[in-house]
C-alpha cells in the first residue's frame, strides 16, 4: 500500500499548490489571532490613557506613536484585532446557526411554504449586510452585541438560501429514497446524509462570510455605529485618523493594512478549503 | 414573453408589498416608541400621549400599517419628526447625488472589469494573468472607505487636483463642477466594485474557454474571435448579467459609506442622520425607496438575462428550480 503509484505522483503538485493557499491564509489569520490573544493578557497602555503627547510619530515609548488624544496606537491596534475577530466569529456563529436551521426547514417544507420563505429571503438578500446592520443599530444602541446581532442576522438570510439549495439537491438523490425506504427516520436522514453532504460547501461559504463580516464591522465603526470606546475598532481608528492623515500617517494606514491582511487571509483559507472540498472547481482558480 | 412579463410584474408587486410589511414590522416591533424621539427626558404623561397621538403610534398596529400603505400608494412618505418637512421631496433631491454617483461608478467598473477579467482568464497561465487575479483578490479585501481616504490623501491633500469632498450647493447647475466633486467618490466605488466583477468575468470566461461547444466551433474552422463572438460572449454574459444586477443594487445602497467619506449630501448621509435622530419616517422612507430600486433592478436584470438565455424562459424568478 505504501508504493507510490502513478496517480499519486500526478496528484502531488496539485496538492502542494492548494496547500500553499491554505498555508498562506493560515499564517496571515494566525498573526492577527495571536495579536488578539495577547491583547487579552497584555497591552502596552490602558486604551483610555490619554497621558501621552498628541500625534507622536512611531518610536519610544510609543512604538506606533499616539493618536490625536494622546492614546497609544499599538494598544488600540491590538484591541482592534480582538474586536474584529469577536464580531467576525460571533456573527458567523449566529448567522450560520440561524441560516442553516432556516435553510433546512425551507428545504424540507412543502412547496407553498418553501416559496414564501424563498421570496422573503430574496428580499432580505437584496439588502446589503451593512444596511440591515444600520437598521438594527437604529433601534438598539450601538454596541458590540448590536454589531454581532446585526451582521449575523443579515448573514443568516444568505446562509439560509444557500443551505436550502444544497438540501434540495441532496434530497433529490436516490440514496435518500433508498435510506427512507429502509426505514430511516427524517431526523436521522438529516444527521447521517444531509449534513455530511452539505457541510464542505457551507464551511467554505461561512469562511467567505467571515471576511465580509469583518469588513462590515469596520464600515459600521467608521460610520460611528460600531462598538463604542474604549473598544477601539480599526474602523473607528481610521475615522479618527482621517483628519490628521498628513501629519501622522501611521494611524490612517496601520488599521487599514491589518484589516486587509485579515480579510485576505480569511479569503485564502476559504479558497484553499474550496479546493479541498470541491475538486471540480480547481480549474477555475 | 408577454405572460412571463405579467407574471414577473406580479411577482414584483407582491415582493414590494412583502417588503413594506417587513420594513413596517421591523421598525414597530423592536423596543422603543417612535414618539420618544419627539420628547425631552422629563416629559409628562400628557405630553407623551399627545406625541403618540400626533404621530399615530397610539393606534392599533394594523390601522397604522393601512394608513402608511395608503399614503405610500399616493407617493406620500410622511413628514420628518425632526425637520417637520415632507420626506418624499427631500429623498428626491438627495437622489440627484446618489443616482449619478451609482450609475457613473457602475459604468466605470464594468468598463474596467470586463476587459481585465477576460484577459485574466485568456492568459490565466501567464504572469500577468496571475497578477491580475491577485490584484482582484486584494481588491475585494479592501474596505471602500479606506480606498476613499487614501485617494483623498493623494489627490486632494498632496497633489491638490481634486476636491476632498462636498457637492455644489446648486446641485447640477454647473455640470462640470458637480462632476469634479463626484470624481474621487466614483473612482473609489468603481475600484472596489471592479475587483469582485473581475473575478466573476474571469470565472465565466474560463468556463466558456474550457467548453466543448467552443472547441467544436473552432474545429469546424471558425477563428477564435468568431467563435467567441458567436457563442462565447452570449454564454459568458448570462452569469455576469445576474451578478451585475446584484452589484448595481449593492452600489446604490453601499454608497452610504463612501458618501460619508466624501461628505456628499446623498441618500446615505440622510439615512445616517435619520438613524442618529431616531427619525422613523425618514428611515422608513429611505429604506422603502431603496427596496423599490433594488427590486426594480432585479426585475430588469431578470429580463435581460432572459433575452440572452432562452433556456431560462420557463422559470418565473430567474432561479431555475
Amino acid at each position: 500500500m505504501t508504493a507510490v503509484t502513478e496517480a499519486d505522483a500526478l496528484r502531488t503538485p496539485r496538492r502542494s499548490r492548494r496547500s500553499t493557499t491554505l498555508a498562506i491564509g493560515c499564517v496571515l489569520v494566525g498573526m492577527i489571532v495571536a495579536v488578539a490573544v495577547v491583547s487579552f493578557f497584555w497591552v502596552p497602555y490602558d486604551p483610555a490613557d490619554t497621558s501621552g503627547d498628541r500625534l507622536m510619530p512611531p518610536g519610544l515609548p510609543h512604538l506606533f506613536g499616539t493618536d490625536k488624544l494622546g492614546r497609544d496606537l499599538l494598544t488600540q491596534l491590538m484591541i482592534g484585532a480582538r474586536i474584529a475577530l469577536t464580531v467576525g466569529v460571533g456573527s458567523v456563529a449566529l448567522g450560520g446557526l440561524l441560516g442553516v436551521a432556516g435553510g433546512l426547514a425551507a428545504g424540507f417544507a412543502t412547496r407553498w411554504l418553501d416559496d414564501t420563505i424563498s421570496a422573503l429571503l430574496d428580499i432580505l438578500i437584496a439588502f446589503p449586510t451593512l444596511l440591515l446592520a444600520m437598521l438594527v443599530v437604529a433601534v438598539r444602541q450601538a454596541s458590540l452585541g448590536s454589531a454581532i446581532l446585526a451582521i449575523g442576522l443579515a448573514m443568516s438570510a444568505i446562509v439560509a438560501r444557500l443551505t436550502r439549495v444544497l438540501v434540495k439537491r441532496v434530497l433529490s438523490q436516490d440514496f435518500i429514497t433508498a435510506s427512507r425506504t429502509s426505514g430511516t427516520s427524517w431526523p436521522r436522514v438529516v444527521t447521517e446524509h444531509v449534513l455530511p453532504n452539505i457541510w464542505p460547501t457551507l464551511l467554505v461559504n461561512l469562511a467567505l462570510q467571515l471576511g465580509l463580516a469583518v469588513l462590515a464591522e469596520a464600515s459600521l465603526s467608521y460610520l460611528g455605529l460600531g462598538p463604542p470606546p474604549p473598544n477601539a475598532s480599526w474602523g473607528s481608528m481610521l475615522q479618527e485618523a482621517q483628519a490628521t492623515v498628513l501629519t501622522s500617517p501611521v494611524g490612517a494606514i496601520a488599521p487599514g493594512v491589518l484589516l486587509v491582511v485579515l480579510v485576505i487571509g480569511v479569503n485564502l483559507i476559504a479558497d484553499g478549503l474550496r479546493d479541498v472540498a470541491d475538486p471540480t472547481r480547481r480549474r477555475t482558480r | 414573453m408577454a405572460t412571463y412579463l405579467l407574471r414577473r410584474a406580479a411577482f414584483l408587486v407582491i415582493s414590494l408589498f412583502l417588503a413594506s410589511v417587513l420594513l413596517f414590522l421591523l421598525l414597530r416591533l423592536l423596543p422603543g416608541d417612535p414618539a420618544n424621539s419627539l420628547l425631552s427626558i422629563g416629559a409628562t404623561p400628557e405630553q407623551i400621549a399627545a406625541a403618540r397621538h400626533q404621530i399615530g403610534s397610539d393606534l392599533p398596529l394594523l390601522e397604522q400599517f393601512v394608513s402608511w400603505l395608503g399614503r405610500l400608494v399616493t407617493f406620500d412618505l410622511g413628514t420628518s419628526f425632526v425637520s417637520t418637512l415632507p420626506v418624499g421631496p427631500e429623498i428626491a433631491s438627495r437622489l440627484a447625488v446618489t443616482v449619478p454617483l451609482t450609475l457613473l461608478s457602475f459604468l466605470l467598473a464594468v468598463v474596467v472589469a470586463v476587459p481585465i477579467g477576460f484577459i485574466a482568464a485568456y492568459r490565466s497561465n501567464s504572469w500577468y494573468g496571475s497578477l491580475l487575479s491577485g490584484l482582484s483578490q486584494l481588491g475585494i479585501a479592501v474596505p471602500a472607505f479606506w480606498v476613499g481616504m487614501l485617494l483623498i490623501t493623494v489627490f486632494s491633500l498632496r497633489l491638490r487636483v481634486l476636491p476632498a469632498g462636498g457637492f455644489p450647493r446648486d446641485d447640477w447647475a454647473d455640470p462640470a463642477d458637480a462632476l469634479t466633486s463626484l470624481a474621487l467618490p466614483v473612482v473609489t466605488i468603481a475600484l472596489v466594485m471592479s475587483a469582485s466583477l473581475i473575478r466573476y468575468v474571469r470565472s465565466a470566461t474560463l468556463d466558456v474557454l474550457g467548453s466543448d461547444y467552443l472547441r467544436t466551433f473552432r474545429a469546424l474552422g471558425s477563428s477564435f474571435t468568431g467563435a467567441m463572438w458567436r457563442h462565447g460572449l452570449r454564454n459568458a454574459a448570462v452569469p455576469v448579467v445576474s451578478i451585475l444586477g446584484i452589484e448595481l443594487a449593492t452600489t446604490f445602497l453601499g454608497a452610504v459609506v463612501v458618501e460619508s467619506v466624501f461628505a456628499l449630501p446623498g441618500l446615505g448621509s440622510m439615512l445616517i442622520k435619520g438613524i442618529a435622530q431616531h427619525d422613523y419616517p425618514v428611515i422608513q422612507g429611505i429604506l422603502f425607496v431603496s427596496t423599490f430600486a433594488v427590486l426594480v433592478i432585479g426585475f430588469v436584470a431578470d429580463l435581460v438575462q432572459r433575452l440572452i438565455d432562452p433556456r431560462l424562459r420557463g422559470t418565473v424568478s430567474g432561479n431555475a428550480r
